[in-house]
């Protein structure tokens, strides 16, 4: 199994970088997500460890060795684009056994292994037939397999399930992963979608303009964002401005707008600092009016109400003027527009930030 | 193969050699052979009656060929159109008549013209006159529109078929009538279709030479002018009337693909009366689209076969297996014209390919290659004559060159951007990933090439060499404007049409006979071995 490394790794497209100084570190078997916004950098780092794309700066090691001048093809890493690259004049067995008759392998070792690679994604019934005759669950699969056939132990997956339709796509999610896991493989899986990744990986790694904001597991990046930008980019996040009034032992007070003061848990920021409190939707609580409980208790006005399903979504215009959103179990009483309300939360729940100075809308933004 | 295509420098290699040779050996001769000759068009300017007639049959050249392209889209967009809308096997039958001014060598198609139109067996038979139309312009007119007329059908019907017809749909569901929804819709995102389909066709009544000499008569153009001092002798004119054909055709084909993405079509004025009402009338446009077509291009290139027959009836084919007399030389020319086509195709095919991928794949870095990808269409910019004569002063200057050679080179550059803009765009059309991932999945560059890319093109591989020979095959400007000694079938044949008094017309009409049906079995054969190979 292999271990990926890279260090300092950058890659300009003329001004641009495309990858600039990233450097992280792959442990064999891991599932890894490369999670960020479009035109992040993220399939040009896929294409850099497969060796498809040579990076200007730094080093990619892979198990140790260091590849940078090494071929695609004695790299072992196979990349599977998101429209999987089928090659359409061929048939799915021949698709399949085009990466071990590639390396040399007799043509019956290598057709009868790739038997093998259909069976265990469950479409040797189909192995004559052409791509285009497949579904694109199919396709998906065959790309798969002609991967494992390949004998390739790190699969680059870039966006694999994003050409598929929603149910389908959760369905697979789990299997990719229980296939990689069975098999031993390190894989790197580059997505944009924040859900698929947080459900599948191991860790995850998110891209911003071509750096890395922030590496961890799903769990840690999702308490512990490190900077707007991923308390933004991951999960549902209201994000409320403020001046540290007061810091203590335990905690802070913050003084929002319009004199309205709070409680919060962080105590490394100063008294008069300008700061950014990031609190997740589901972690915002709503009581009914008169209802007035626990440390952190805003007066408010429903805006909007919205329809998840499960879960209910409540815009709040609070008392300050400032617009927050809170997300709740669709259980109990519903609140109905223009109710006054009452939202609150834990201390322990609010993520502080240092005001950015490109302003909070610019270091936030996704696109 | 597969070894040294993985070593790292061996691609760069590869394609620099070709970026190397495409510039040594097509670029420069074109363009230097006439500028080392620069020194003798004093002569030609001093005097005033030859640079008199050097202007108009100049001006007679781009005339034609302007209006003979303005004529092709008119008459072949809405040819294009019935191909590719009206479905039904007369339609495909018209299809397949379409590509017969392709498949007819044009020195073939310029003597089935005159006969057609100027012949007393021709049209003027049926009226009970000597001629309908005298040698002249009209006819030289009439002739560059019937072989350049199925490039814009054969271009055109490619980009229709790939047009989503849903833009269309959208502009008759918010009201538009069909001629609406195609004026101010489709002929507006398929205008770079029109500008390639004008500037090849352009680029092609340009270029002719042989045809042209066969029904101009006393009517002089470029070409013809140049055909006329290569036989006086008379280099200084020569020089200056092929530098002038050079520097013109680069202007102008500069100026339409530079000013051509930004000419707006009049799309905002929309008369829904007037034009729903032309709407109505499609059977008539039909109508009129294939009596054009059948008029000014099937039967005129399709008379030749009555001659042809008669030539076998009387005897005249005997004397031809026989090889007597004329016949010998004949044989010769033809083989040589085979052979000559032939080598120019292998040549490109092993030459043209890598530059072919090095513009698709911009190999050699974005700049190089969008530099390569314009300078790639020069040989085809300039008229075949002129760019003949060029590559003659620049290959002599290095000493005596065998003639066989120099066709050879002649024929390579002028059917080089045939190939490569066939396979380049072929190329384009391939996702670049099934490559890249072929390769991340233990391939080595060569084998990418011959098991991914190579099937993948093997249509436009086909269509782009049999395009190199049907092309080296019919050439007649640059050729004689190479050769002193060697004559290929088509130079041999407009002596043969020229002299009328040496050559009886039976005699000329089997001659061309031969030509055509040769042609059409040699590519049918070559069709079916590049068949076989895929």
């Amino acid at each position: 199994m292999p271990s990926v490394r890279l260090v300092d790794a950058s890659k300009r497209f003329g001004s641009i970088f495309a990858i600039h100084r990233v450097n992280l570190e792959i442990r064999d078997g891991d599932y890894v997500c490369v999670l960020g916004p479009t035109g992040s950098g993220k399939t040009t780092l896929l294409k850099a460890i497969a060796g498809l794309t040579q990076i200007d700066e730094g080093e990619i090691l892979l198990d140790g060795r260091r590849v940078n001048e090494v071929p695609p093809e004695m790299r072992n890493a196979v990349y599977v684009p998101q429209h999987y690259a089928l090659f359409p004049h061929l048939s799915v067995l021949e698709n399949v056994s085009f990466g071990p008759i590639a390396k040399g392998v007799k043509r019956d070792e290598a057709l009868a292994s790739s038997h093998k690679m259909l069976e265990l994604v469950r479409l040797d019934k189909r192995a004559d037939s052409l791509p285009q005759e497949l579904s694109g669950g199919m396709q998906q699969r065959v790309a798969l397999a002609r991967g494992l056939a390949s004998g390739a132990k790190l699969l680059l997956l870039d966006e694999p399930l994003g050409a598929l339709d929603a149910r389908l796509r959760i369905e697979l999610r789990y299997q990719l992963r229980r296939l990689a896991k069975g098999l031993g493989l390190t894989v790197v899986h580059v997505t944009h979608d924040q859900a698929e990744a947080m459900t599948i990986a191991d860790t995850i790694i998110v891209l911003r303009d071509g750096r890395v904001e922030q590496t961890g597991s799903p769990f840690h990046i999702y308490q512990r964002p490190e900077n707007l930008f991923v308390a933004n980019f991951i999960g549902d996040t209201n994000f409320v401005e403020g001046i540290v009034s007061e810091r203590g032992s335990e905690g802070s007070t913050l003084e929002l707008r319009r004199s309205i003061y709070i409680k919060v848990a962080d105590t490394s920021y100063l008294p008069g600092e300008r700061v950014v409190i990031a609190l997740r939707q589901e972690k915002t609580h709503l009581l009914g009016e008169g209802m007035k409980e626990g440390t952190n208790a805003i007066q408010g006005q429903v805006q909007a109400i919205r329809f998840l399903g499960d879960f209910l979504k409540c815009e709040i215009r609070l008392e300050n003027e400032d617009t927050i959103s809170c997300k709740f179990l669709r259980i109990g009483t519903i609140p109905r527009g223009n109710e006054n309300v009452v939202i609150t939360f834990r201390p322990e729940d609010c993520v502080i930030f240092p005001y950015p100075s490109s302003g909070l809308s610019r270091e936030v933004e996704v696109t | 193969m597969d070894r040294l295509s993985a070593k790292p420098n061996a691609s760069k290699a590869l394609y620099s050699a070709s970026a190397v040779f495409f510039v040594v050996i097509i670029l420069l001769p074109a363009i230097a052979g006439i500028l080392l000759k620069l020194g003798l068009i004093s002569e030609a300017l001093s005097d005033p009656i030859l640079v008199s007639r050097a202007r108009s049959a100049l001006y007679a050249s781009f005339a034609i060929a302007l209006s003979v392209s303005s004529l092709d889209l008119i008459a072949g967009v809405p040819m294009a159109w019935l191909i590719v809308k009206r479905k039904s096997r007369l339609i495909n039958v018209i299809d397949t008549l379409a590509d017969i001014p392709f498949i007819v060598p044009t020195v073939a198609l310029g003597y089935s013209v005159l006969l057609f139109w100027s012949g007393p067996q021709g049209l003027a038979s049926l009226f009970g006159v000597g001629s309908i139309i005298q040698p002249g312009w009209i006819l030289v007119a009439m002739l560059h529109f019937a072989f350049s007329y199925p490039i814009v059908v054969r271009l055109m019907v490619g980009e229709l078929q790939g047009y989503r017809e849903t833009y269309e749909l959208a502009a008759r569901t918010l009201g538009a009538s069909s001629f609406t929804a195609i004026r101010t819709v489709t002929f507006p995102i398929l205008k770079p279709a029109f500008i390639a389909a004008f500037l090849l066709a352009f680029a092609r009544s340009l270029s002719e030479t042989g045809a042209t000499i066969i029904v101009a008569g006393a009517f002089e153009n470029g070409p013809v002018f140049i055909r006329k001092a290569i036989d006086a002798g008379l280099q200084g004119p020569l020089v200056l009337v092929s530098l002038a054909l050079i520097a013109i055709s680069i202007a102008i084909f500069g100026a339409i693909s530079l000013l051509g993405p930004r000419l707006r079509l009049p799309i905002k004025r929309v008369l829904p009366r007037f034009e729903g009402r032309l709407s109505e009338g499609g059977k008539w446009r039909d109508l009129a689209t294939l009596l054009v077509f059948a008029m000014f291009v099937v039967i005129p290139s399709l008379f030749i076969t009555l001659p042809s027959a008669t030539a076998i009836l009387d005897g005249t084919i005997n004397k031809a297996i026989a090889s007597e007399g004329v016949w010998s030389n004949y044989w010769r020319s033809l083989v040589l014209s085979y052979t000559v086509g032939f080598l120019a195709m292998v040549i490109n095919i092993f030459l043209g390919f890598p530059t072919a991928i090095m513009i698709a794949r911009r190999r050699l870095g974005r700049r190089a290659s969008t530099i390569f990808d314009a300078l790639v269409n020069v040989p085809i910019i300039v008229p075949s004559v002129a760019l003949g004569t060029s590559l003659s002063f620049f290959w002599n200057a290095f000493g005596t060159f065998p003639e066989f050679w120099l066709l050879i080179l002649v024929h390579v550059s002028i059917t080089y951007t045939y190939f490569v803009r066939s396979i380049s765009a072929a190329i384009e059309g391939i996702s670049e990933e099934m490559e890249e991932t072929a390769r991340t999945l233990g391939a080595s560059p060569f084998t990418v090439f011959r098991r991914i890319t190579l099937p993948l093109v093997k249509y436009s591989f086909f269509s782009g060499a049999i395009m190199v020979f049907t092309r080296s095959v019919e050439e007649t400007g640059a050729t004689v404007a190479v050769v002193k000694q060697l004559k290929t079938a088509p130079v041999l044949l407009v002596d043969w049409v020229k002299n009328p008094q040496l050559y009886s017309q039976s005699t000329t009409a089997l001659g061309i006979g031969f030509l055509v049906l040769t042609s059409f079995i040699i590519l049918l054969v070559l069709r079916l071995v590049l068949w076989r190979r895929r």
